[in-house]
């Protein structure tokens, strides 16, 4: 193995900054160096609301094979209209806490299903959301409120050139660090995730661990729904599509293990930063739409394939 | 790892629950439609209601393929709305670059398969990215609605056999194709082996890629029937026209009995699995007059209380 091998096998997240970075450097290189900064800007305030959901589905997806939650997009639906409805009646903090009340809901239900049907996550999840779909549909019709204009604002500060909402955004990734690798709660969520019964032998409490990691997901979601909300001046039943892949991706790329166990928290930053960046770049060379979304798929396969899985049998 | 471990005795009673299962939740769809409105039991009723049951159940099948090596396939929806197009445009203009377009998309399902062997990758992932490849395609292809889907495929799609309705007909053979071939060939028990313990297998000195390539390039090729069969009926096609049948598919596999681990699938309940699915998502809510709001969550209560029943019966209930 080559140093740099070593060296990132050792810090995993290492590769999304760096592919970050290059694909800022091909997007800057194209405009001769203009909007550099700005680019970054509006890449930090986007990929924020990709970090959210994406910590979320870190949580779940680091308990182990097959735990995965495919209702994000429903939720931050659901979430985003819930939030712009009560915060027009009952103020901003009561919206947002309502938005997250809203999540945590949606998830608490998505793992009953789990548990009381025993059906795989990846169904009972696609199944919920089919549900939290219809509601938010029948809920959010034609529902056209504006969010308060404190708020919108609140989600557009910049700070010397970096939204207010990535700091706070950042200062929650570094709470969940500490969550994930210095709580009983985190320990046992990476517990869980390499070996459930081991976990379970060795007194972790199985079952209220992942009620509360599919929770702690969905009030992630719903939080993201509020402030997307903010962010776009307005609740959209699809707000949240995009959210499915995304969600995924960025906790792949920054080198989480799909098997379950192993968690990488800066990792997620980087996958989002890469994938909004990617993004900005391929806008930047005024590709279309179809031939956008092509290269993104090649791109998020290639960078997959090249970082490799973890060999089988382990 | 447990999961494998095999009940002793009951094998049979299991066997013969899981496979019952899926018929009886479709017996229950029809005779819930046929209380709701009797008439349309009868040749032209069935040949209307599952019309679109026959791309269903080949994306079903393809989809199956995968789960046979514990794999999903997030991207069959996007690959059978790519296919759709190649057939709505290529193949009817020019059908010998129509037909090599189709079997390079075939080779690069079998290739995928390879690629996430070889580099262990998670497919789930991979797919989902690959998602945006077919659809991407789709878009550069056919910016617009539009094509027009080869003649000989609408007459097939519409024929009319005697006495059995074609979607039927069709239905049936494609659950006796896909069982004679994955449940009655010693490939085919190869082939459920890696998916059941893939150690055992490459003991036994069998290519685990050539296992993997082979069940991703069977479900490239039933996703291409599945796209072809879909724009058949549909005679003109749009990027988005296979975008519902990622969820549809795998559904369609585990109400059909079958398991995301352990090379446990069957064709026939696959099968079967769609056909409700069809008939319970477009006919079943319609007769029912649920309101469009609702459709969608009908969809998912219907699959939760199916996957209820299986509980209920006790077929998964021992197993934790």
């Amino acid at each position: 193995m080559s140093p740099l091998a070593a060296a990132l096998r050792r810090f995993p997240w290492a590769l999304s900054f760096v592919g970050a970075g290059a694909v800022w450097l091909g997007a800057i290189a194209y405009t001769g160096g203009q909007g550099a900064g700005g680019m970054l800007t509006t890449a930090l305030s986007l990929a924020v609301f990709t970090v959210i959901v994406g910590l979320g589905q870190m949580f779940v997806i680091t308990l182990g094979p097959g735990n995965i939650d495919l209702s994000l997009p429903a939720n931050i639906g659901l979430a985003s209209a819930v939030a712009m409805k009560t915060m027009e009646s009952g103020g901003v903090a009561f919206g947002l806490l309502a938005a997250i009340g809203c999540g945590l809901a949606v998830g608490g239900a998505n793992y009953l299903l789990i548990w009381a049907l025993r059906i795989p996550p990846i169904i009972a999840t696609l199944s919920s959301s089919f549900i939290i779909h219809s509601i938010d549909i029948a809920y959010g019709r034609g529902l056209q409120i504006k969010p308060p204009p404190g708020f919108a604002d609140f989600t557009n500060i910049q700070v010397a050139g970096v939204p207010l909402l990535a700091i706070l955004v950042g200062l929650f990734t570094l709470a969940a660090g500490v969550l994930l690798s210095r709580t009983v709660y985190g320990r046992s969520v990476l517990a869980i995730g390499q070996n459930e019964r081991a976990a379970h032998f060795a007194g972790v409490k199985v079952e209220p661990i992942r009620f509360a990691t599919y929770a702690l997901c969905g009030g992630l979601a719903g939080l993201d729904g509020a402030l997307l909300a903010g962010y776009f001046r307005g609740a959209n039943v699809d707000i949240g599509d995009e959210y499915q892949l995304l969600s995924i991706a960025v906790v792949v790329i920054g080198g989480t293990s799909v098997a379950g166990g192993k968690a990488n928290v800066p990792g997620v930053w980087g996958g989002a930063l890469f994938l909004v960046l990617l993004q900005t770049m391929l806008n930047t060379y005024g590709v279309s739409a179809g031939l956008r979304l092509l290269l993104t798929g090649v791109i998020i396969v290639a960078v997959i394939a090249a970082a490799g899985g973890e060999k089988p049998g382990r | 790892m447990s999961a494998a471990a095999l009940p002793r005795g009951g094998v049979d009673l299991r066997r013969a629950l899981r496979a019952l299962l899926p018929a009886v939740s479709l017996v229950l769809v029809l005779g819930a439609i046929a209380w709701l409105n009797p008439r349309v039991i009868s040749y032209f009723g069935f040949t209307l209601m599952l019309n679109y049951a026959v791309p269903i159940a080949l994306a079903t099948v393809a989809q199956m393929f995968t789960m046979t090596c514990n794999d999903i396939d997030l991207s069959i929806g996007a690959f059978v709305g790519f296919v759709c197009c190649i057939t709505a445009t290529y193949l009817n203009d020019n059908p010998l670059l129509g037909v090599a377009l189709l079997v390079v998309c075939v080779a690069a399902y079998a290739g995928l398969g390879a690629l996430i062997h070889a580099r262990s990758l998670p497919a789930i992932v991979v797919t989902l990215g690959m998602s945006f490849v077919w659809q991407g395609l789709s878009i550069l292809l056919l910016p617009k609605p539009g094509g027009h889907a080869p003649m000989w495929l609408q007459t097939l799609m519409s024929a009319r056999p005697p006495y059995i309705p074609m979607p039927i007909l069709a239905s049936a053979l494609i659950a006796a194709v896909a069982w004679f071939g994955l449940m009655r060939t010693s490939y085919g028990a190869i082939l459920r082996g890696s998916g059941g313990n893939a150690t055992a297998i490459a003991r036994a000195g069998w290519s685990l890629l050539s296992a993997r390539a082979m069940l991703f390039g069977l479900a490239g090729l039933f996703g291409v029937f599945s796209g072809m069969a879909l724009v058949g009926i549909t005679r003109a096609a749009d990027a988005h026209l296979g975008d519902g049948y990622t969820l549809l598919s795998i559904a369609g596999v585990i109400l059909g009995g079958g398991e995301f681990v352990g090379g446990v699938v069957s064709p026939i309940g696959a099968v079967i699995g769609a056909l409700t699915l069809t008939l319970a998502s477009t006919q079943l809510l319609g007769f029912l007059r649920i309101p469009p709001d609702w459709q969608v969550a009908a969809n998912g209560a219907i699959l939760i209380i199916v996957l209820a029943a299986r509980v209920a019966i006790g077929e998964r209930g021992k197993r934790r």
